[in-house]
């Protein structure tokens, strides 16, 4: 079927004029079919004999499909396979035909975007200290992925929670997406440590007593320094265990803020540091003036956000950690002792961990250490 | 010290510790917690920031009268803050 | 599907365009090569001077620059004439009447002329006619002070761009990519089909990359962003719709949001349409690139014939593709 006008697409045979058997001469006409523009006379311009016709008239057939076959003068009868298919849709070229160009010379320096450049700056990212991808530019994704968005920096006015909230949703989708999370928790009688803790604040004047976020963080730090697969970062396909344990201590903001700065050395520390920090840090997370080492150091998070609200915390991982220890609210429950069943205080703690670094093993026995610590407070 | 001063006082002291609340309303029953995300370490430093303002001893069993104003307000007087 | 909607080819939907123009204004008509008795080269004006007569749907002479200043002048003398130059290949015979005229008099009279004339030409390749015959020289009247360029994609756009067009007191220059005649699509079906020829429009959201593109090219491009959206690359599709005024702000405010631009443009690379988009970026967006401006033009060659030699020198879906997913460095 050939193509009539520039724009036809179609045609329909009317009518053939010659028959199989026929001897056909250039120029001779062969059919009339009719197109968008009326019926059409079509031409052949070979001398030869019509052998088939493959198109019975009334069919509305494409541009370029074959009507016909025509036997030229001295060729065999058609086979089928000889006869060209009808043209396909060529693969088109997938590069694009650049031009020569002459030689660009090689950028020294950091190759960096103007956005990734500019959320590094919101960042209080050093771009030259960020991993370039593969092709050697530090773009949107590295600069994303060299540490979770801190708040915006501003001034005792306090922090741009809009910013703040991006951050965390974007944190948080990345962590639901790339790293396979499981879940496993433990029930601990924490009634010893709250009466060593009431005794304790009641003997010290009100500015050096103890929340229980302290021994719980405490507690936690030593802990990790047995599970190593829980303690470190995932970055770049690897896992690098830390050699330290800079806890990052969950703090929420009023107004729906939440941040996890690092108490660095955690395990180190006496509690009475560990208390004077943590009030340090708060202090400074609602003021919006957190250190860049205190957002990018983090090992690992404890979130004790359940306290006098829920049982139970299923907490979502900060990338690149590769673990997070969620403390529920401290209920009063029965509990057995000594085979008799008597109330006590519980705290149910999640651990939710990375399963490209660690299972459900490892964290079932960092749980069993964290519980053993707790219950001897005055040796943490 | 009247009713409304300790209020004031109370009010203040809260504010000092959780600056973001400033220019708040305060339900006199309702606990801080409640109305202001007020988590334990702002009631600890509430706490600490109080004893330094009155003098007031404040042992630990004694911080859940001090949850809401009219708490705090009744506790003040009960150890020789009111009038 | 809407009640109050009609079905109709690109193709239709021009006639109706010029029907209504001419209906509605009794001082438009329609000059061109066989637009009366051949009913128009691509079958726009079939049946038009069996209603209209003569005078109002005018047979011209093979003679663009003889015509086209003819449609100009009747412009200045009150008429609202609508030129059909068959195809932007031959419209460079008129350049100099479109240039140095209809663009020029408005501004040398001091204002006292204006030339309201319309002239629609067919563009662009995929029909394997040939070097001369499959130009897309849109950006050179996309060039010239004095005239506004339009291009409708879509058969809405087709419908409603025209009288708009012959609304406006100064020269209009229509783009009707020859591939897009027999398109399928959808107009409303009663009151208003007019559209404004200001704004470029949003053909599809996303939020990855923003692929800006105009005219015979804007189908590929879509093809290309549900192909993109399988292998998790959202793209967001802007028609240009108008190229004389480009519509700056949709495509600043998408590019803001995506952080990386790609351009399919059908005109050669080298002082394309797409490198003046690609300049308005760096000026108005640069800091919120994370990639350089990508271009996806037509190769450095006469348009060839053969089909396949064709397709593979001008922008295609696996071309569009392939500069996404550059600029998403994938």
């Amino acid at each position: 079927m050939p193509a009539l006008g520039a724009d036809m697409d179609w045609g329909i045979v009317i009518e053939w004029l010659k028959q199989p058997g026929d001897v056909l001469s250039r120029g001779d006409i062969v059919a009339v079919v009719e197109t968008q523009k009326g019926a059409i006379e079509i031409e052949v311009f070979e001398d030869g004999v019509l052998e088939e016709i493959k198109v019975e008239p009334g069919r509305k057939v494409p541009v370029g499909e074959v009507l016909a076959l025509i036997r030229g003068a001295g060729e065999a009868a058609a086979e089928p396979d000889v006869v060209p298919p009808p043209p396909e849709e060529p693969k088109p070229v997938t590069a694009p035909v650049t031009t020569a160009a002459p030689a660009i010379p090689v950028q020294e320096g950091l190759r960096i975007s103007p956005a990734a450049r500019r959320e590094a700056e919101r960042r209080g990212i050093d771009p030259a200290a960020v991993a370039a991808g593969p092709d050697g530019i530090i773009g949107l994704r590295e600069i994303e992925s060299a540490a979770p968005a801190p708040p915006r920096a501003a001034g005792p006015k306090g922090l741009d929670l809009d910013e703040m909230r991006k951050a965390i949703a974007a944190a948080m989708a990345r962590s639901k997406r790339e790293i396979p999370h499981y879940y496993v928790s433990r029930t601990i009688d924490v009634s010893l440590l709250m009466d060593w803790l009431a005794t304790e604040n009641a003997r010290r004047p009100v500015e050096a007593r103890l929340l229980y976020a302290a021994p719980l963080l405490k507690a936690a730090a030593r802990a990790l320094t047995k599970s190593p697969q829980l303690n470190g970062r995932f970055e770049e396909g690897v896992f690098r265990p830390s050699g330290a344990v800079h806890i990052g201590a969950a703090t929420a903001i009023r107004g729906g803020g939440l941040i996890a700065p690092a108490i660095h050395d955690a395990d180190t520390l006496g509690l009475d540091q560990l208390m004077d920090k943590l009030r340090d840090l708060v202090a400074r997370v609602r003021g919006g003036r957190l250190r860049s080492s205190e957002m990018m150091d983090p090992t690992v998070t404890l979130s004790n956000l359940g306290e006098d609200t829920a049982d139970a915390m299923y907490p979502v991982i900060y990338p690149p950690q590769v673990a997070i220890i969620g403390c529920g609210a401290i209920v009063e429950r029965p509990w057995v002792v000594d085979g008799k069943v008597v109330p006590r205080n519980l705290m149910t703690v999640s651990v939710a961990g990375d399963h490209r670094v660690s299972d459900g093993r490892m964290a079932a026995q960092f749980l069993n250490r964290f519980d053993r610590l707790l219950q001897t407070p005055e040796a943490l | 010290m009247t009713d409304d001063e300790l209020a004031e006082l109370i009010k203040s002291t809260l504010t000092g510790v959780a600056p973001d609340i400033e220019g708040e309303e305060f339900d006199p029953d309702e606990t801080f917690r409640e109305q202001f995300e007020i988590d334990s370490m702002d009631f600890l430093n509430f706490v600490i920031a109080l004893h330094k303002a009155t003098g007031v001893e404040i042992p630990e069993a004694d911080y859940p009268q001090l949850q809401t104003l009219s708490g705090a307000i009744a506790y003040m007087k009960s150890h020789g803050k009111g009038d | 599907m809407s009640a109050s909607t009609l079905t109709m080819t690109y193709r239709d939907a021009v006639r109706e365009a010029l029907r209504e123009a001419m209906q509605r204004d009794e001082r438009v008509f329609l000059m061109g090569e066989d637009v009366g008795r051949y009913g128009g080269a691509y079958a726009c004006s079939k049946g038009l001077l069996e209603e209209f007569g003569e005078d109002r749907i005018r047979d011209t002479p093979l003679s663009e620059s003889g015509f086209t200043g003819a449609g100009i002048g009747a412009a200045l003398g009150g008429m609202r004439p609508i030129v059909e130059v068959m195809t932007v290949n031959f419209a460079l015979l008129a350049l100099d009447q479109i240039v140095n005229n209809a663009a020029t008099i408005r501004h040398m009279s001091g204002g006292q002329f204006s030339v309201p004339v319309v002239i629609r030409m067919a563009t662009g390749a995929g029909r394997q006619l040939a070097a001369q015959h499959s130009h897309s020289l849109e950006n050179w009247f996309a060039h010239v002070p004095g005239i506004r360029v339009v291009a409708p994609a879509t058969v809405a756009d087709a419908r409603g761009m025209l009288w708009t067009a012959i609304e406006d007191p100064d020269p209009v220059i229509i783009f009707e990519h020859a591939t897009l005649y027999n398109e399928v699509g959808e107009v409303p079906g009663e009151g208003n089909t007019e559209v404004d020829i200001d704004r470029a429009a949003i053909r599809r959201e996303g939020g990855d990359a923003t692929i800006i593109t105009y005219s015979g090219s804007l189908q590929k491009s879509l093809d290309a962003a549900e192909a993109l959206s399988g292998e998790g690359i959202d793209c967001e599709v802007i028609d240009l719709r108008t190229l004389r005024p480009l519509d700056d702000a949709t495509i600043i405010a998408s590019v803001a949001k995506t952080h990386r631009a790609v351009i399919v443009d059908e005109g050669w690379r080298s002082g394309s349409l797409a490198g003046e988009i690609s300049a308005r970026i760096t000026e108005q967006a640069f800091y919120d690139l994370d990639a350089p401006v990508a271009r996806v033009c037509s190769a450095e060659v006469p348009i060839p014939y053969p089909r396949h030699l064709e397709m593979a020198a001008t922008p295609q879906v696996e071309t569009v593709v392939a500069a996404v997913k550059g600029v998403m460095r994938r």
